[in-house]
């Protein structure tokens, strides 16, 4: 298994808990190279939580946490995340995305092309020198995705990534995150949206209460759902969506 | 009042060359301990906001308490450092323009150092998910808040500034109130409140406000575009 990759992720027996409450509560799992993966939940079921453990933003109260390539502190990350509300330095628009580049190490004359490129698939070309903060919300979340592409991650993590976002928004969103998953890219969403797990998830986990209660195929999780907490959410959340 | 008013109009219009000598010493002395601290202070309130050691919380109480250092207190200190038989009197710069640049820098580097740590630290609040997540060690976290926070900081620096150009009792003590030396308008207007010419201190105390004013004017609306154009 070892080719260079980052993946798989290996995941075992991983809780984590803050002020006395279990928020993760012993999951094991892991995660391919290849189909996109859903983690689906209700507000507070522990899909942040699990992510930014994945991601290395908290470390685990128990349980180990494993890539197939161990990341060295201090060398440039494989992987990338977009926060629910992006996070953006009060600078251009393409500066925000060279300074991803430089602090992944990429020389200068090198971030130019890299940094047009990535605003380029995301529609914010004309954008380009306008100050980040004083974009919409959706070019924002534009933008950070722009951010994770020109740093050409193995493996996108997406923390709702349009929870905050207007319908439009939220379709050019994804159809950014599809050209992720077109491009190779191992997409691993939070949500709780059931019609945008659908639109973009091959497979779906399922938390509740920092458990994780069932992993399927989007088909068959919608379809038939094993367990009795993810029938009881698709039925409660159709409405909804 | 109005006699203090006419004083310093009277003052002003006439470009009295020693005020102009005065105001321009004064300037001088806090811009300058202004710009030491803040190349002191700046990176120390960052580093101590996206570092976590033990014992930081005793930082951070120390330094804020260390904003209301008393002035005097400091000029005392100087002056016994630079005093002749001092650790430092061989430099021979007490009563010098020097000495009262390293006491208003000493006086105001932990107020430079205690307002950027908050500023930078409320910053790194905001954005350190999103900078781990990218990967930058917190050397680059720092280095990219102190720019990001440059608007904010502006206004600390402002307020060390004021700090400076206010206060009377440390340049009273390392400087002496020479005339033609190390008189400022501070030690001038207490001189000349304790001589009886009550208009000249006055006049002068309004020349003081009215530059600080002007200052701050144009720091304020320097942040202000530069807000309204960055966000």
């Amino acid at each position: 298994m070892n080719n260079g990759s980052i993946l798989p992720l290996r995941l075992a027996e991983v809780s984590f808990a803050a002020g006395g409450r279990t928020l993760i509560d012993r999951i094991s799992l892991e995660i391919e190279t290849g189909p996109s993966t859903i983690i689906l939940g209700a507000n507070g079921a522990g899909k942040s939580v699990l992510m930014r453990l994945m991601h290395g933003l908290l470390s685990p109260s128990s349980g180990r946490i494993e890539w197939n390539a161990p990341e060295r502190p201090g060398a440039p990350r494989k992987q990338a995340m977009v926060f629910q509300r992006p996070v953006m330095l009060r600078r251009s628009a393409y500066a925000n995305v060279a300074y991803a580049l430089k602090i992944a190490g990429i020389p200068e004359p090198q971030r130019g092309t890299l940094v047009r490129e990535a605003l380029e698939s995301v529609g914010l070309s004309h954008l380009a020198h306008r100050s980040a903060r004083v974009l919409s919300g959706g070019e924002q979340q534009r933008l950070a995705l722009a951010r994770a592409w020109a740093l050409h991650p193995e493996v996108l993590f997406l923390d709702e990534p349009t929870a905050s976002l207007d319908p439009s928004a939220t379709r050019e969103i994804e159809s950014v995150i599809k050209a992720f998953d077109a491009a190779g890219t191992k997409v691993v969403m939070a949500t709780h949206n059931l019609g945008q797990a659908r639109r973009l998830g091959d497979e779906i986990l399922f938390l509740d209460q920092g458990q994780l209660v069932e992993r399927a195929p989007v088909a068959q999780f919608f379809g038939k759902p094993q367990s009795v907490q993810a029938a009881a959410f698709i039925k409660g959340e159709l409405p909804w969506t | 009042m109005s006699e203090a008013l006419n004083t310093a109009l009277a003052l002003l219009v006439g470009l009295d060359s020693k005020l102009v000598e005065i105001v321009l010493l004064s300037l001088r002395v806090s811009l300058s301990a202004v710009a030491i601290s803040a190349l002191l202070g700046l990176p120390v309130g960052a580093a101590i906001a996206v570092s976590r050691f033990p014992g930081r919380q005793t930082v951070i109480v120390v330094l804020n308490a260390l904003m209301g250092l008393p002035p005097v207190v400091v000029g005392l200190l100087v002056y016994l450092l630079l005093s002749r038989a001092g650790p430092l009197g061989p430099l021979g710069i007490l009563f010098t323009p020097s000495a009262m640049v390293i006491a208003q820098s000493i006086l105001i580097l932990p107020i430079i150092a205690a307002l950027s740590r908050q500023a930078i630290e409320d910053a790194w609040r905001e954005y350190e998910e999103q900078l781990r997540s990218l990967g930058a060690g917190r050397m680059d976290a720092a280095l990219t808040l102190l720019w990001d926070t440059r608007f904010s900081l502006l206004t600390t620096i402002l307020a060390g500034f004021g700090r400076a150009a206010a206060e009377v009792g440390a340049v009273m003590i390392v400087g002496g109130n020479i005339d033609g030396v190390t008189r400022v308008m501070t030690t001038t207007i207490a001189l000349e409140t304790s001589k009886g010419d009550l208009p000249l201190a006055l006049g002068l105390g309004m020349i003081l406000i009215a530059i600080v004013i002007t200052v701050n004017a144009a720091a304020y609306l320097t942040k202000e575009l530069a807000q309204r154009r960055y966000g």
